[in-house]
């Protein structure tokens, strides 16, 4: 498996962001960078604008106020790739739904014939790779999404509680392919209301209260020793 | 990508488009009326001309007014309908060459067997019509413009029926051809207007019959004219040409007066008649070509044998060329 | 009532003797509708895939004007393409009125806004599902408006059933434009409407009563083909 070439869409920088829907506050005032080969965890109770967060971070979402930028520029890489907490697979066969992905890259032919068995592989569905995405199961298909991402060989990887609808099986396989991945040098940003699971996989924890970036801290201190009260009454009521 | 789908898309609108009988098939358009359609006579009298000069018709029946209008656009090559008046005008107006008489039968009153306003047995049309609009007995009406709807209208005027002043509920308007009238009066028992050809062969006839017929003026003269070339250059003036030809030669006469429903004749050929009728000096500028025929003839034109007149089509035996039809 | 069961027995009488020109009739109509169904497909999915997926100004009010145009009268649609296809039309020239391309065009025009509006609805819902995993990908408008027509595929067969029932059941249009011409433009419709015509009520519901039938087995073969996809692929 090769590693992941550097592209110039990192750091990614938050100034000031906001986003609001109809005078409610989703977002407001997060300031943020996001740094070449890191495992970042977006944590926070529901509500706390975690996906709205990862969304504004991979261009899915314009910020009502506040700027943001990737590597300096305004527009969204084409390098970056997203996994949602429901697979969202396209009604043909699993090696097809990544051949798709990767004809809007621009890869095409052997080069993603390779790609495609090598990304197969990499989840352990190299077996299903003739069978259609919607028939897989749900920890099948939550795979088959990451062997799609992983395939464009991502510079950034965001994941959306990748694992909230699976089974504890499930999602430690999940978590083995996210820590590979990684470990290629693609940088990862994951939301996830999992505390074991953050603590398993982080590097760098970024908590969220009501909208609000209140704390960002290595994932060992941010556990171990939370520097504010929000982050130790969310740690305390996940405890109990 | 996008032109060759739109190529793809004329191609297939072509090839799926054209009738199965191929584009190189020799045929006219025929324009003419339901009742010579849906009587039968067409599906009687057209294979046999097809088979005489291998001429395909597509007949497009419609009511005379349609039918005319349909022509004066230029969609049909001939017009078969039975609407004098409005053929004359159709032809001075210079949308058709000249018309040709070529057959008749008959307008017949229908009404319930019930009769409530004891008209059947009558002859006299007039007199009934007045019954009916005395009586307000439901009376059942064309309503579309049609050869059969004209014919009524001036009926109701000569009976010195003032429709505007009386109309009320009992005259229904179905706004439709003959068929669906027939079908309304049959639902609900009221008198109505047809051709004899329509009523002959129409099958649900409910609890109607026939009341009043054999008045002179129920006669329905029908007329072909081709339509004008000089308006419409697309016209196969040669192809309908012949097709008028036939239709007053003795072939195409002897074809109308075959057919027969129940061994009753529905149409009564008279192209010969008409034009002997017209002696040569007081006839009309417009029908010049038959006035040639009649004034050779003339000196037999009181005869009701006229004679065949050798090569020319527009001559026809004289079984086939009763006046008025004898009716039981 | 008699006329039922007498039209039952002439219903199964036609089918059993197959008269031949019967079976052209019939042919006819399945030849002049799926025609006009192929034709408005190639125009209504990408249309109303278009409209699902596409920001641009008076998307709302097309939207709207397709919803509307879903219940276009077909004498109407016929008067028009009459009118337009008439000698004295500016399509005249062409000299296509009163044969089976002159219906396939009415029904195409009749037909092409509701394949157009229930394309729009489907690819619109699956727009909601599909959009920030598709714009993750960097699919543009055009390909996403593509990929989504081929992932409902199933749910469009079903709007293409619908326009063809349409097509092969409306009889306004194709009786103005197609002449009702025997062994021309002659299809199973304008043939229930001639009979009726005639008073031959009997024989006008055995026709119909056949043309139901050939409706229902195609869409009972379309339903079978979609379940065996449905569990075969997703």
């Amino acid at each position: 498996m090769a590693d992941v070439a550097s592209a110039g869409g990192l750091p990614i920088v938050c100034a000031g962001v906001a986003v609001g829907h109809n005078g409610t506050r989703i977002l407001a005032d997060v300031d943020l960078a996001v740094t070449r080969g890191n495992l970042t965890l977006i944590l926070g109770p529901n509500g706390s604008g975690k996906s709205t967060l990862l969304r504004v971070l991979h261009g899915l979402l314009t910020p009502t106020a506040g700027t943001i930028s990737w590597g300096g520029a305004s527009v969204r890489p084409r390098r970056h790739a997203m996994v949602f907490q429901r697979a969202v697979l396209l009604r043909r066969s699993a090696a097809a739904n990544i051949r798709y992905a990767l004809d809007l890259a621009g890869v095409r032919g052997a080069e993603a014939e390779s790609r495609i068995d090598d990304a197969l592989a990499e989840v352990g569905l190299r077996a299903l790779a003739g069978r259609s995405a919607r028939v897989l199961s749900g920890g099948e298909q939550q795979r088959l999404a990451l062997a799609r991402a992983w395939a464009l060989r991502p510079e950034v990887l965001f994941l959306d509680e990748p694992t909230a609808s699976l089974d504890p099986k499930a999602s430690r396989a999940v978590e083995e392919i996210v820590r590979g991945i990684h470990a290629r040098g693609t940088t990862v940003v994951m939301t996830t209301h999992n505390l074991a699971q953050a603590k398993r996989l982080a590097y760098d924890v970024v908590f969220l209260h009501e909208g609000r970036l209140v704390e960002q801290s290595p994932a060992q201190g941010f556990f171990n020793a939370p520097r504010t009260s929000e982050a130790a009454a969310f740690l305390e009521g996940e405890r109990l | 990508m996008r032109r060759q789908l739109l190529a793809g898309m004329v191609g297939a609108l072509l090839v799926l488009g054209t009738p199965a009988t191929g584009a190189q098939e020799r045929f006219i358009v025929v324009s003419s009326t339901t009742s010579t359609e849906q009587s039968g006579l067409f599906g009687h009298i057209l294979p046999l001309f097809e088979k005489d000069t291998g001429i395909r018709v597509r007949v497009v029946a419609l009511g005379t007014g349609q039918a005319l209008d349909m022509a004066r656009r230029g969609d049909a090559d001939v017009v078969f309908v039975h609407d004098q008046v409005a053929e004359e005008k159709f032809v001075a107006d210079g949308f058709g060459v000249k018309r040709l008489p070529v057959m008749y039968n008959d307008f017949v009153l229908i009404g319930p067997k019930g009769d409530p306003a004891k008209i059947a047995g009558g002859r006299d049309i007039l007199a009934a019509l007045q019954k009916i609009a005395a009586a307000q007995a439901p009376f059942v009406s064309r309503g579309d413009k049609s050869g059969t709807h004209a014919a009524e209208l001036r009926y109701w005027k000569a009976a010195g029926v003032d429709l505007d002043a009386k109309k009320g509920t009992w005259y229904k308007d179905t706004g439709s051809g003959m068929g669906p009238t027939l079908n309304t009066a049959s639902s609900m028992n009221g008198y109505v207007l047809a051709d004899r050809g329509t009523w002959l062969s129409f099958r649900n006839r409910g609890d109607l019959a026939i009341l009043v017929e054999g008045d002179q003026k129920l006669f329905n003269q029908y007329g072909v004219m081709l339509v004008n070339p000089a308006k419409h250059p697309h016209v196969k003036k040669d192809l309908g040409q012949r097709f008028v030809d036939w239709i007053v030669s003795p072939q195409g006469q002897a074809a109308i007066a075959g057919y027969k429903i129940g061994g009753e004749q529905l149409f009564f050929p008279n192209a010969c008649t008409i034009a002997a009728w017209r002696k040569s000096p007081v006839s009309s500028p417009r029908s010049a070509g038959t006035r040639d025929l009649a004034s050779r003839n003339a000196s037999r034109s009181n005869s009701r044998a006229l004679a065949y007149a050798g090569n020319d089509a527009r001559w026809c035996e004289i079984g086939s060329c009763l006046p008025v039809p004898a009716r039981h | 009532m008699g006329t039922f069961s007498d039209s039952l027995t002439l219903a199964a009488a036609l089918v059993a003797h197959l008269d031949p020109r019967f079976v052209d009739i019939v042919a006819l109509s399945l030849r002049v509708s799926l025609t006009a169904t192929a034709l408005a497909a190639c125009v209504g999915l990408p249309l109303g895939a278009a409209i699902a997926v596409g920001r641009f100004p008076g998307r709302q009010a097309l939207t709207v004007l397709l919803n509307a145009m879903m219940g276009l009268p077909p004498v109407v649609v016929g008067l028009v393409v009459y009118l337009l296809l008439s000698r004295a039309g500016p399509l005249g020239a062409f000299g296509v009125l009163f044969t089976p391309a002159a219906m396939i065009v009415a029904q195409t025009i009749l037909i092409t806004p509701i394949i157009a509006a229930l394309s729009r609805q489907v690819v619109a819902d699956a727009w909601g599902e599909y959009r920030e995993q598709l714009t993750s990908l960097g699919a543009g408008t055009f390909s996403a408006a593509l990929t989504l027509i081929w992932d409902t595929r199933y749910s469009l067969a079903t709007v293409l059933l619908a326009g063809f029932g349409r097509a092969i059941a409306e009889v306004g249009a194709v009786m103005i434009v197609g002449g009702n011409i025997d062994g021309v433009t002659r299809v199973m419709t304008t043939t229930i409407a001639l009979e009726t015509s005639k008073g031959d009520l009997p024989l006008a519901l055995a026709l119909g009563i056949v043309l139901i039938a050939i409706v229902l087995i195609i869409n009972a073969l379309a339903q079978y083909t979609r379940e065996w996809a449905r569990v075969r692929y997703g």
